[in-house]
Order: structure tokens, then C-alpha cells, then sequence
């Protein structure tokens, strides 16, 4: 493997990896400590990317990427307060079910807003140059400040939860929340809180990433799943966790995707030839590029055979 | 102080308490027996809101009853389970942080006289509360529902599981809330600790108060020792 592969995969992994923080931290505290399993986690990275495009058009990205958040973070709470809070008496199944109904009603409503094909978000023109040149590769500036700012945020999200009574809050609602309203906190607040701090991050990963992978009514499927092999790998309620996972899983990813080696060069090697007209060779010639697609849900039934709390969870999912 | 009038509790269709009658007076002691299943626990649970439940509960005159968990905790009653629901990964400082709030109502606790009771809290002050003995996970609890000055604790089998002294730690704190003015509501089932430290008794059986009197009274009627507190 050259040089500038490997710091093709250590870059773009990283990069990957931080994203998929961004957009799974907030769901690993909801999941964590309320047990809802919201389906329409990634709906909100897909309004935050939205708004971001949105607000960018009349005043500039930078406002968006202040208030894009703070608005999904609002509806992500206004949806908690007035929908999930009183559905949350009939069980997990039947929140499950409703943040099923808002993926779609949320898919519908963009389209009708914005129309079925994507729409032009384009980087800030203020970091849209390559930023560093290595082996010939170039590191675009927008790129390196999505890095930096998903870092500040990790950073900002730990010093929260373990440097602050709210923090402390947080953590002990986790384990139990009766007791802790007990000790007269506001745990439903909180909830509410938490919920919307959770959406308004994977808005703010929207507003960040949707000027990148492309803003469309289909991002929210796309980047559902994968939100979901994050909070379990990593383990509920753990932002530690969904950090390490999400670094896991981009390298995992960014790697498999750059590796074009499949069952036959190991059989080439070991002095056998598959004939390309056999039914084996259908196997064989896959190569684990093509692979790289199911190489994160590859892990995620690993992880619930083998440590179904995962790697820093504290309880079984 | 708190006043109780006519409560009932249901767990789904199970209807726990059938109308109980109590009232618990500014620094007063009082303790509630009966055995296991007798819904002394969920008596408590029903005044901290956590249980769905019918009737009146008036604390200095002011109706808590269907109030949320949070702010029946903020108008100065604290809680301590049976469980002693600790936050285990919390440590013993955090633990304390979490109890403390306002001192609106209550008795305000300075945390070094509490470590002066008990020296071993403060040795595992950065200690995870899940690794404390059972003991001292009580005494932690105690302390952090006194973090919040309440003017009335109850108290859910404090010294169930401990050892000769630490069951004697557990009778000196009480008496020690007790003199600076706070009310316990105390469930026990061991009748000694009871009627050392109670200054009234209400027995319980089947969901319902069945006697009421002094810890003197209590301990003479052989009647009611048999029918609703021994175990055989």
C-alpha cells in the first residue's frame, strides 16, 4: 500500500468518522437514556441540511450554520414536548412507530418544499480551495474545517456531560430517571432538552455535510442505518463510544473502499487460476471495494453476538 | 405538616392502598409498619407522585397530589428508596452534587457534618457509588436527599441488609435529622429501631391503616404485635 493511499484512507476516514460522530452522538444520548429508538434521527441532518441551503441563499453559509441548528434543535424538542412524550406511555414499540410516520411526513415535506431533485448547496467560497497537497493529493480547506469543528464539538459535548451539574443530569437519567426526578430535576426538561440538543447536532452535521455528499429528499435513507450501527457499536448513551465507533467504522470504510484485492489474487498467489467463466469466479472476483457498502452492518451484527452493550455501553441495547 | 386524607393506589388494576389516613407533624418521627406486600412502600411512593393515585395530600396546607415528581421533591420532601438507588457510575461527590438544591423550605446540611458522621464517605469521596458496600451506599443516599434541605425525608427500610453497626450508624443519623428539625416518615420493619425512634406508629395491613398510637401503646398490644407484625 503506498504512502499516499494510506493517507488517503487516514484522512477521508477520519473525516468520514467525525461526520458519522456529528450525526450519532445526539441519537446515542436519546437512545441511551430515553430507549427511543428514533427512526427519524437522520430526518433532522436532512432538514438541518435543507435549512442550511436555505438560509445560505438569502444571507451567507456561515449564518446558516448558526441558526440551521438551533432551529432543527427547536423542532427536534417542540417534537419530543408535544408528540413522543405523550406516546411514550404506550412503550418503545409504539414510539418506534411514530418516528417511523415522521421519517416519512418529514421525506414528504422537503419534496413539496424543495422538490424531488437536489438542490445546489454549495461550499462556502471562503474555504472552497485545496488546502494542503500531499503526493500529489489535494486536502480541500472545507474539508479540514469540517474536521475542526467536529473535533470542537466531541470536545465541547464531553467537558458538557462531565464537568457540569447538567452533565451529571444527564448521565444519571440514564441509568434512573425516577430517582433523579426525585432529587427534583426537571427529567422530562431535560428529555426535551436532550432531544432537541441531539437533533439540532445532526442539523449542524447537515448544514456541514450537505454542501459535500449532496442535499436531497433521499439523504435521510441513505444515512439512517448507518446512524444505528454508530450508537450500538459505541454503546448506548456513551459519546466516548460513538466517537471511537465512528472513527472505526470511517477508516473500516475509507479502507474497504480503496482496496481492490479479492479471492483470486490470494488463489493466483497460492498458484491457482479461477476460470473467469465459472460460477466461482462470481464469488471470488468480488473485490472488498465492493464489499465496503455492508462492511459497517458486518460489524454491527459482530458486536451484538459478541458485546451487545458494545464497546463502552454500560447495558445491553 | 403533611397531612394525608383518604388515599388510593393502583399498579394497572390493582388497587394497593384503599384509604389511608395519616398525618405527620413539624420534626416528628413517625413510622409506618406492617409486613412485606402491605403497600408501606408504595405509601411513599404515592406521596412522591410516582404511583397513580386518588385522595389528598396536603403538605403546610397545599394540595401535592398529582404534581409532578421533580417539583414535589423541590418543595422540601425527599425520598429514600428501598433500593437506595445510588447512580452507580456517578462518584460519591457526584452523587452528593445531584442531591443539592436550593435552600428554599428546609434545614440547610453542611456536608463536613455529615463526613463527620461518617469519615468513610469522605475517604471515598471519588469513589464510583457502585463499588460502596451496601452500608455505605444507605448512608450515601441519606446524605444526598439531605443535600436538598428537606423538611421531611421518608425513608424506605433503612437498615434492611446491614450490619449490627452499621444499622446502629443508620438509628444515630436519624436521631441526628431528627434534632435539627426535619420530619421522617420512616418504613421499618425491625420494630426495636421503630419504637426507640418514633415518637408515633401506624400499622398497616391489606392497603389500610390499622392502628394508630404511641411506640408504648404499640409494643403493649401483644393483639396487634400477632395479628399484623409478627413473622412466623
Amino acid at each position: 500500500m503506498s504512502v499516499e493511499v494510506l493517507l488517503f484512507i487516514i484522512f477521508n476516514g477520519l473525516l468520514y468518522g467525525m461526520f458519522l460522530f456529528m450525526l450519532s452522538s445526539g441519537l446515542t444520548l436519546i437512545f441511551g437514556m430515553m430507549g427511543i429508538l428514533n427512526f427519524a434521527h437522520a430526518s433532522f441532518f436532512m432538514i438541518g441540511a435543507y435549512l442550511g441551503y436555505q438560509i445560505s441563499l438569502y444571507s451567507s453559509f456561515w449564518i446558516a450554520i448558526l441558526l440551521a441548528p438551533l432551529l432543527v434543535g427547536y423542532i427536534g424538542a417542540m417534537v419530543e414536548k408535544y408528540g413522543l412524550r405523550n406516546v411514550h406511555k404506550y412503550g418503545h414499540i409504539a414510539e418506534l412507530l411514530f418516528t417511523f410516520g415522521l421519517f416519512y411526513i418529514i421525506e414528504e415535506i422537503v419534496q413539496m418544499i424543495w422538490g424531488k431533485t437536489p438542490v445546489a448547496y454549495k461550499v462556502p467560497e471562503l474555504l472552497n480551495f485545496p488546502l494542503i497537497q500531499v503526493s500529489g493529493m489535494a486536502y480541500p480547506a472545507y474539508s479540514m474545517f469540517r474536521l475542526v469543528l467536529s473535533v470542537l464539538i466531541f470536545i465541547a459535548i464531553y467537558r458538557i456531560l462531565a464537568k457540569t451539574k447538567t452533565g451529571l443530569i444527564i448521565k444519571a437519567s440514564l441509568t434512573n430517571p425516577d430517582m433523579v426526578a426525585a432529587l427534583g430535576h426537571n427529567v422530562p426538561r431535560v428529555f426535551s432538552n436532550v432531544f432537541g440538543f441531539g437533533c439540532g447536532l445532526a442539523g449542524l452535521a447537515g448544514v456541514m455535510a450537505g454542501n459535500v455528499i449532496g442535499t436531497e429528499p433521499s439523504m435521510a435513507l441513505l444515512l439512517g442505518p448507518i446512524v444505528f450501527v454508530v450508537v450500538v457499536t459505541g454503546g448506548l448513551g456513551s459519546i466516548k463510544g460513538a466517537l471511537v465507533a465512528s472513527i472505526i467504522i470511517g477508516l473500516m470504510q475509507t479502507a474497504a473502499v480503496s482496496l481492490e484485492f479479492n479471492l483470486n489474487n490470494i488463489f493466483q498467489y497460492l498458484g491457482y487460476n479461477i476460470d473467469i467463466n465459472s460460477t466461482l469466479n462470481y464469488f471470488t472476483n468480488i473485490t472488498i471495494s465492493q464489499l465496503s457498502p455492508i462492511v459497517p452492518y458486518l460489524l454491527l451484527i459482530i458486536i451484538l453476538i459478541a458485546r451487545p452493550r458494545g464497546l463502552f455501553g454500560k447495558r445491553d441495547v | 405538616m403533611l397531612k394525608v386524607k383518604n388515599l388510593h393506589s393502583y399498579y394497572g388494576k390493582s388497587h394497593i392502598l384503599q384509604g389511608i389516613d395519616l398525618s405527620i407533624n413539624e420534626g416528628e418521627i413517625v413510622s409506618l409498619l406492617g409486613r412485606n406486600g402491605v403497600g408501606r412502600s408504595t405509601f411513599i411512593k404515592s406521596i412522591m407522585g410516582m404511583v397513580k393515585s386518588e385522595g389528598s395530600v396536603l403538605l403546610n396546607n397545599k394540595e401535592i397530589l398529582g404534581r409532578p415528581i421533580h417539583e414535589i421533591a423541590n418543595l422540601g420532601i425527599a425520598y429514600v428508596s428501598e433500593n437506595r438507588d445510588i447512580f452507580p457510575d456517578l462518584t460519591v461527590k457526584e452523587n452528593l452534587e445531584l442531591g443539592k438544591k436550593e435552600n428554599k423550605y428546609g434545614i440547610k446540611w453542611n456536608l463536613e457534618e455529615l463526613f463527620d458522621l461518617f469519615p468513610n464517605l469522605k475517604k471515598r469521596i471519588d469513589v464510583p457509588g457502585g463499588v460502596l458496600s451496601g452500608g455505605e451506599q444507605q448512608m450515601l443516599t441519606i446524605c444526598r436527599s439531605l443535600m436538598g434541605c428537606p423538611k421531611l425525608i421518608m425513608i424506605d427500610e433503612p437498615t434492611e441488609g446491614l450490619s449490627p453497626q452499621m444499622v446502629n450508624n443508620v438509628e444515630m443519623l436519624l436521631k441526628k435529622i431528627s434534632s435539627k428539625g426535619v420530619s421522617i416518615l420512616l418504613v421499618e420493619q425491625k420494630l426495636t429501631i421503630a419504637f426507640n425512634l418514633s415518637n408515633r406508629l401506624y400499622v398497616m395491613g391489606h392497603g389500610k391503616v390499622v392502628y394508630e398510637g404511641l411506640p408504648k401503646q404499640v409494643k403493649e398490644n401483644k393483639e396487634i404485635i400477632k395479628e399484623w407484625l409478627e413473622v412466623s
